[in-house]
């Protein structure tokens, strides 16, 4: 449970390359030293039709994976079976393994909000709460944990330093977070994914509904946060694939055609489709 | 029809043309002329309200409106006692109401499994359909019995006896009263604060609702950390228009208030309000005469007071009819 | 960039502290969905209280003769005849007056009206209208109806409910002709039809399921509609159909009969409720299928 914060006092080192700066962090007690989470034989159904076949993916710790392919392959819907959030929606199933700590995370009995305490999401569109940017942020962490007024404030002060809008809001914590704009909302949202502490940040299209110069500022975010957090991020574009993801996950039709470090998948793809997804031939 | 059309093009005469924006003109004129009557009929309410009520407010002055008497004998009349019945009746039951509507509302949009969620929807509705009378023959019949008996002793001995509040709760259990109206109120208006809500909570786009989920909250704390919040405004708007509703309902509360022109402290004594004194007094005023002139004065002042609250209503909503 | 630690490296991510608010978390929601529940129950039973008692009360009242005979002094065996009648004529002319005024109201607001000063009044004022009291509509018609033209009258009444009915329709006309995509508009006015011939032949066309469900919400609204008819047609003990002349009606007969003392009027009251809850309810949801088709 603590291994997380541990890790993050240790990262005050410059990160050394991703396995060796795993296995030195969380020396005792992972089971899994290279691998936050590991999907095996994922299946999932809306209703009777099947939207992902037999996925196998390994999340490497700390490190970004990249899911990209044409709209409708499943990308998005793996995100949403990572914390579960299809199980909101009535007619949703996954069958398989999404195996986190030793736990499957698909089975029935999983606590939902202890799950989404590890594993964190941001969405497409940025979903600042209706109050203060002050609130939104305590907003998820007093879900789960108690803090005095102090920790409180030193908590908001570093998820909102973390996400690198501490400078823009400091002097207006109280004001309403409606207020800001579409970039500093998304990096809000951020701050207050990463205030609870989780161990695994899901990002969904985080930037397709913003301009470059904020898309800019979430990918410099994106490589600065993976020093701590496990991330797995939906994207339509591949250069910010590109830019962001150690490896990358190519899905088509329902299907994980590829995963493969990210500049191989681009450079020197194994599988033809992927060569012509990459290269512009459809999707 | 369109070949015919096309092969006689040539030959469509001029005048067709003329008479077509002839039509546009008169359809055009004939629809701003209904929303104008529209215009007219709420105008015309005001003023003839008013006017009807006129020869009352020169003779009692402003003190009509907190005066408590209501003598037919020596024709001294004051809205004092009804339009306090009116409020109390009328927040007592927003008071019943709202826990109950947004239970309701809760249940329809978030617990319900969806299967359910629209005949018990519609079941929810059909409350407000039912006519007023017949709320006032069943509050009458039986739900002022039920109290008689078994609540109103029972919250005699139990609330009636606590510090600061008892006093409402004392009194001969009459099973009537000011107590029972609202209850009888705030079931009819139940549906209208509930269809509401569950309208405008419906809207909260589902991605908000996930981002909350997303940082581990239960069902019950998104509903209270996000979607009210976000819809505060709307919400306040529906209660508004439940309350509306609560002022001017008039069948139902002229069978179970009990019908007394006096104000008591404790809510189970009886009372009137301005709909139910207008419709049992009515009935025995002379045209002409100053009780006429009064009932009508009444009907203005609730007319002024269902206006506000309706405005403040559509005002709150006016986000949600954009929508 | 400055990633201090300070902050997190105070108290870690304390497992048994989360799990205690965890359990708390979902005990206050649990807490909270069995109150819903609790809530939507009472509801259900509240309507099914009601109906319970009129079939109860309603039922053994009800034969043959509430149907055949009219009203009568207590104790001869009347019925509901005259005023069922004269609640159907009245209704039925209210209705077919009310419907084309509030549908050219509702056409104005979304066919002309789109955002200009006047339609903002006009909707503001129809809403109003909707939700304002409706004894209110009966003093007004008293006023302006019954003083003047030396009397109660069932074209009083007639024009009361009306009144009631036209901004049921104005809401539902308005609201339908809105869901029209403005394609659809485009291509009408693009073959070359005049607007009042895309609005009439089109446009209601499209949305006409909708506004017939707004005129049943809307008849089943005044069907059971007492206290504005108080004040206009009064109530007739006798047969009338004539709509000069006070107007009997199913409310206002059970409103007097329920208050009476005698037990066959109150008896008939309990029929004429049962008759016009089942009618109400009926319309209602024959208004919901047609706007699901």
């Amino acid at each position: 449970m603590s291994t997380t914060s541990e890790s993050a006092m240790n990262d005050a080192a410059p990160p050394a390359t991703q396995s060796f700066g795993g296995m030195q962090a969380r020396s005792e007690a992972v089971i899994n030293t290279t691998s936050r989470i590991s999907v095996r034989n994922l299946d999932f159904f809306y209703g009777a039709n099947k939207a992902l076949k037999a996925i196998n993916l390994e999340l490497p710790d700390r490190q970004v994976t990249g899911m990209i392919g044409p709209s409708g392959c499943g990308k998005s819907t793996l995100l949403r079976v990572l914390n579960r959030m299809y199980s909101l929606y009535p007619g949703q199933r996954a069958e398989g393994e999404v195996m986190m700590d030793g736990r499957n995370m698909i089975a029935a009995e999983v606590d939902l909000n202890e799950l989404r305490s590890k594993v964190g999401m941001v969405f497409q569109k940025p979903t600042p709460f209706p109050m203060t940017i002050y609130e939104n942020i305590a907003f998820g962490i007093r879900l789960h944990e108690k803090l005095s007024k102090s920790e409180m404030d030193d908590r908001i002060e570093w998820a909102l330093t973390r996400a690198a809008i501490w400078g823009e809001v400091k002097d207006r914590l109280q004001s309403s977070a409606m207020g800001l704009s579409g970039g500093q909302q998304q990096r809000l949202c951020i701050a207050r994914t990463i205030a609870v502490r989780p161990e695994v940040i899901l990002f969904d299209e985080p930037t397709s509904a913003l301009d470059p110069i904020s898309t800019l500022k979430i990918e410099e975010l994106i490589d600065e946060l993976k020093r701590d957090f496990t991330i797995c991020i939906v994207t339509h574009n591949m250069q910010q694939a590109a830019r962001c993801a150690d490896q990358v996950a190519f899905f088509y039709l329902g299907e994980l055609v590829e995963v493969a470090p990210a500049s191989q998948l681009f450079t020197a793809p194994r599988e033809k489709r992927t060569q012509e997804y990459i290269t512009g031939r459809f999707g | 029809m369109q070949q015919a059309a096309t092969a006689s093009v040539g030959t469509i005469p001029r005048p067709a043309r003329r008479s077509s924006s002839l039509g546009d003109t008169i359809f055009a004129a004939a629809c701003t002329a209904a929303g104008g009557f529209v215009l007219l009929l709420l105008g015309g309410i005001i003023v003839e309200l008013f006017l009807g009520g006129l020869p009352a407010f020169r003779t009692f002055g402003i003190p009509f409106l907190w005066s408590t008497e209501w003598d037919p004998v020596t024709e001294v009349f004051g809205a004092g006692v009804s339009i306090y019945g009116t409020i109390i009746t009328a927040v007592l039951a927003i008071l019943l109401a709202v826990p109950l509507a947004f239970g309701v509302a809760f249940y329809l949009t978030e617990l319900a499994p969806i299967w359910l969620r629209r005949p018990v929807g519609t079941a929810v509705e059909l409350l407000a359909a039912v006519p007023s009378i017949i709320y006032g023959m069943w509050g009458f019949f039986l739900i002022a019995p039920i109290m008689a008996q078994y609540v109103q002793p029972f919250m005699i001995d139990s609330v009636g006896t606590w510090p600061v509040i008892g006093f409402l709760f004392e009194g001969p259990p009459f099973g009537t009263g000011i107590f029972t109206a609202a209850l009888i109120l705030a079931i009819m208006i139940l549906p209208f604060i509930a269809a509401t809500m569950r309208d405008v909570f419906e809207q909260v786009p589902p991605v908000f609702k996930e981002s909350a989920y997303g940082l581990g909250c239960t069902t019950w704390e998104v509903m209270k950390g996000v979607v009210l919040p976000y819809t505060r405004i709307s919400v306040a708007g529906g209660i508004m228009l439940g309350l509306g509703r609560a002022l001017g309902e008039t069948m139902a509360v002229t069978f179970v208030i009990g019908n007394a022109n006096r104000i008591t402290t404790t809510l189970f004594g009886p009372g009137n309000t301005i709909a139910s004194v207008i419709a049992l007094e009515f009935g025995e005023s002379e045209i002409g005469s100053l009780k006429l002139s009064a009932l009508l004065a009444l009907g203005f002042i609730l007319f002024v007071l269902s206006f506000i609250v309706l405005a403040l209503s559509r005002f709150l909503l006016r986000s949600r009819l954009k929508a | 960039m400055s990633t201090t630690f300070q902050a997190s490296s105070g108290p870690t991510k304390d497992a048994a502290v989360a799990a205690a608010l965890g359990r708390s978390r979902k005990r206050s929601d649990l807490i909270l969905r069995v109150l819903s529940y609790g809530a939507t129950a009472i509801g259900l039973v509240l309507l099914a209280s009601i109906l319970v008692t009129l079939f109860a009360k309603g039922f053994g009242a009800m034969n043959l003769s509430v149907f055949t005979e009219v009203t009568r002094p207590p104790g001869s065996n009347g019925g509901l005849l005259n005023a069922m009648v004269g609640s159907l004529i009245q209704v039925g002319l209210a209705t077919i007056i009310g419907t084309p005024i509030g549908m050219l109201v509702g056409t104005y607001l979304a066919e002309y009206a789109r955002g200009s000063a006047f339609g903002n009044v006009v909707r503001f004022v129809s809403d109003i209208l909707l939700s304002a009291p409706s004894i209110l509509v009966g003093l007004f018609v008293y006023q302006l109806l019954v003083l003047p033209f030396g009397g109660f009258s069932g074209w009083a009444g007639v024009a009361a409910l009306a009144i009631i009915i036209i901004p049921v329709v104005v809401r539902t006309t308005e609201d339908m002709l809105a869901l029209i995509p403005n394609t659809l508009r485009e291509a009408v006015i693009g073959l070359g039809a005049p607007k009042w011939k895309m609005i009439v032949t089109v446009c209601w066309r499209a949305a006409i399921s909708g506004i017939i469900t707004g005129v049943l919400l809307g008849v089943a609204r005044i069907a059971g509609e007492t206290a504005p008819l108080l004040f206009t047609s009064l109530g007739n003990n006798a047969w009338s159909t004539d709509l000069t002349a006070p107007m009997p009606s199913l409310p206002i007969t059970i409103y007097s009969y329920a208050g009476s003392p005698f037990q066959d009027w109150i008896e008939l009251a309990w029929a004429g409720a049962l008759i016009i809850t089942l009618a109400v309810l009926i319309l209602n949801i024959l208004a919901r299928s047609v706007l699901r088709k």
